[in-house]
């Protein structure tokens, strides 16, 4: 007894003397190494390539360097303006300053493009007042008055003041239709200017017809997939991937060669009498066309989970349901459905996440009426007047919705439950 | 076993030692694609690496040429050499710090007759960082088939939906779209900037253009409107004349181009800051704009050349008897209500009115 109790408390030893614990860990301590310099690669890339961006693009979100950048000594004398009446002469003496120095490195007109987004035309009036600024000296405030009436604009400092800071939610407000107002309040932009919180609307409910559209034409599909003989049922799926395996652009082109007004479609109904060549429908360049071609690129994400499910369900449930006295209806909605919950989950998030962040689709046959969210990102970061900013505050809003369904999804039914075959 | 080592050692070395050279002696320059970037490579680029045997590599990424010039110049890597912009984005550019500034007459070639560069220019169209090529012009056309009867021949016309039906092609800017928006709903060209400038007159132009809305379609590339216009999905387009010109002269396309209220403007070369190969593009943008190959350009489309000096050079078309004096935006009778598009104000006024634009177009 005692000597039992003795060597359990004595330390294990390997051969060379040392601790057991000790030598185990050491040797498992190499095989994680080894473990790890395999995924390394991977670990890397994945920072590389997917993390440090999106960091980056979330980051340029915010980052609002320019009036702090270059009109620094503006920023620091405006931080102390109380705002009431045209700022004192040491702002404008600042601003002298900065634009002298401005002119010198070019970089005043980053400057001006930056509160230009804001006030339309401030760019000429301080690139013109920068050209003349080191031809004046002391006292400057009046001078900038008497060149421009545009200095004595409070809105032009109120805007200076509040932009000098390094972080800023401007991106986001107009990311969803809001701006500060003259007074420096938050409030809805001009309806003119309105769009991308009903464009997020649009995507969003769009997305979730194009969800459901799949999930009514996936699921009787599988269901004939994963009860035929293997035979047949391998010339099925293949009809299911041989469109999985085109290229996108090749069936987005196929569906506007249907449906267009000149398309095969329209010439059929024509033929047939059933409408007449003046009044072809229009089914593309619209929403109808965004959900028709997207459904179909999207519909194989909701059968290959579906069918990899089913397959895994035995017939004799059913049949045992049935023979107990249930009716059809109810042996499959309390007996086969249940069964199919984890796969149409995993369809249903697969297609709803693919869908909300559709680009090339939407922007070939949406027109205006059928566009995504996407293509308004796009949209922001092309052109002469590129607001980069904003397509990162807007692409940051949109990724973050995804986690929120995510996250979402997981609470409801549970990630541990989804199958994606 | 040793000598093939030092042989094939000394292989490498030569051909990294060529790849080195070679890439010396390369330069990337981006225009706007189709038969704009032919007639350059035609006229500048294939006699300039026929000179020098440098290679010239090219990217159609004008349309997003500013965006890319701030995104190189932000991120310290810059690829491109040589960037062909419009005046506006070129001043847009030059404000910005993003591109060099050049002094004329230091890096362009007098005319022959000795005239400096800075003199030798259209008035007006030289810019602090900008070396103009060409006057160009926008403006509408169309399909003569699509109107047996004559097609339209004033902006008016062209809100004319009943007398004029079908799809018109409009380029997916607030440019140019807003202008012709004004005229066609009365006001004085003289004054268009003007009333653009205040919010009643853009709210104006918005519900004009709205008049039109249900029978537009949007093109984005110069290119796309003579085949919208071939392929019939349009009947009227805004094009830039030299596409058209190119259609019809080179394609038997039955287009027409009315010339009415025709908006000009110039279109230029800038060279971002920071390409670190300075010296070739100097020795490049000297060649490339000289009279002799400015004049060569209108040879092969029909925008004219921004050197006064080359005017009188301008002849036919290449391989046709084709005189290109009459297709010239610059031709007397073409400028007759031509409208200068006005630079200063889309710089000022460009970011909100896009906005706008863009969120009408999507609503």
């Amino acid at each position: 007894m005692a000597t039992r109790e003795q060597r359990s408390k004595a330390p294990l030893v390997a051969a060379d003397g040392t601790p057991l614990k000790e030598a185990l860990r050491r040797s498992q301590a190499v095989e994680r190494r080894r473990a790890f310099a395999l995924v390394a690669p991977l670990l890397v890339f994945i920072l590389l390539v997917f993390a440090i961006p999106i960091v980056a693009m979330i980051w340029r979100s915010v980052y609002n360097p320019e009036i702090r950048e270059y009109l620094p000594q503006t920023a620091a004398a405006l931080s102390s303006w109380d705002g009431e009446d045209v700022p004192p002469e040491a702002v404008f003496q600042a601003m002298a300053a900065d634009m002298i120095v401005g002119v010198e490195n070019r970089t005043i007109g980053r400057a001006a493009a930056r509160i230009n987004r804001e006030i339309p035309g401030a760019r000429s009036t301080m690139m013109r007042t920068a050209r003349n600024v080191d031809a004046w000296s002391a006292p400057y405030r009046e001078k900038f008055l008497e060149a421009d009436e545009d200095w004595a604009s409070l809105e032009f400092w109120h805007i200076l003041q509040r932009e000098s800071r390094l972080i800023t939610p401007t991106y986001y407000l107009l990311a969803v239709d809001y701006e500060y107002n003259a007074q420096g309040e938050i409030a809805p932009r001009p309806e003119v200017y309105q769009v991308y919180q009903s464009l997020f609307f649009r995507t969003a409910w769009m997305s979730i017809l194009i969800t459901g559209i799949c999930v009514l034409l996936a699921y009787p599909i599988s269901y004939m997939v994963a009860t035929q003989p293997v035979r047949i049922a391998n010339l099925l799926l293949i009809l299911v991937l041989l469109p999985f395996w085109t290229s996108l652009l090749v069936r987005t082109s196929a569906w506007i060669v249907l449906l267009q007004q000149q398309g095969v479609i329209n010439e059929l109904l024509v033929w047939a009498g059933v409408i007449d060549t003046d009044g072809r429908l229009r089914m593309i360049y619209n929403r109808i066309g965004t959900v028709v071609a997207m459904t179909h690129i999207l519909l194989p994400f909701m059968v290959l989970p579906l069918y990899s499910v089913m397959k895994t369900i035995p017939p004799s449930y059913l049949r045992a349901a049935k023979s107990l006295g249930a009716h059809p209806f109810r042996a499959w909605w309390s007996v086969y459905f249940p069964l199919t919950v984890p796969g149409l989950a995993a369809g249903c998030i697969l297609v709803f996440i693919l869908a909300i962040g559709y680009y090339i689709t939407p922007a070939l046959v949406g027109g205006d009426s059928g566009i995504f969210i996407s293509n308004l990102i796009a949209d922001n970061m092309q052109g002469s007047s590129a607001q980069l900013k904003l397509a990162a505050a807007l692409a940051t809003i949109l990724l973050v919705a995804v986690l929120l369904v995510y996250w979402l999804f997981n609470r409801l039914v549970g990630v541990d439950k989804l199958k994606f075959g | 076993m040793k000598r093939t080592l030092i042989l094939t050692s000394t292989a490498a070395a030569i051909a990294m030692g060529g790849a080195a050279v070679a890439q010396d002696k390369q330069l990337t320059i981006v225009s706007w694609g189709g038969a704009y970037s032919n007639s350059q490579d035609k006229a500048y680029h294939e006699p300039y690496e026929e000179k020098t045997g440098v290679e010239i590599v090219t990217e159609d990424k004008s349309a997003n040429g500013l965006a890319g010039i701030r995104a190189q110049v932000e991120a310290g890597n810059v690829t491109w050499d040589v960037v062909d912009l419009l005046q506006a984005d070129a001043q847009r550019a030059c404000d910005e710090g993003l591109v060099l500034q050049i002094d004329p007459d230091e890096w362009l070639a007098p005319a022959p007759d000795g005239t400096p560069a800075s003199e030798d220019f259209v008035d007006g169209t030289i810019g602090e960082c900008f070396i103009p090529q060409i006057l160009y012009s926008t403006m509408f056309a169309y399909n003569t088939e699509a109107f047996p009867d004559g097609g339209p021949q004033t902006v008016e016309d062209i809100w004319n939906v009943e007398a004029f039906p079908g799809t018109r092609a409009l380029q997916q800017i607030p440019q140019k779209n807003l202008e012709w928006a004004l005229i066609a709903d009365g006001v004085e060209p003289d004054q268009v900037y003007e009333v653009l400038a205040t919010p009643e007159g853009q709210d104006r132009a918005f519900a004009k253009l709205d008049e039109i809305k249900d029978s537009v379609i949007w093109w984005s590339e110069g290119a796309q409107p003579p085949q919208m216009l071939a392929d019939k999905e349009a009947v009227i387009a805004t094009a830039y004349n030299g596409r058209i010109f190119n259609a019809q002269a080179n394609e038997d396309q039955p287009f027409e181009i009315m010339w009415d209220h025709q908006m000009f403007e110039t279109d230029g070369w800038v060279i971002p800051v920071d390409t670190g190969n300075e010296e070739l593009i100097k020795d490049y943008i000297r060649f490339a704009t000289d009279t002799q190959r400015l004049a060569d350009q209108a040879k092969y489309i029909s925008y004219g050349p921004a050197r006064n000096s080359s005017a009188p050079l301008v002849g036919t078309l290449e391989g046709t008897d084709i005189d290109m004096k009459p297709h010239m935006p610059t031709s007397p009778e073409n400028l007759e209500t031509a409208i200068r598009f006005d630079v200063q104000f889309w710089a000022d006024y460009g970011d909100s009115l896009e906005e706008r634009f863009n969120a009408w177009v999507a609503g």
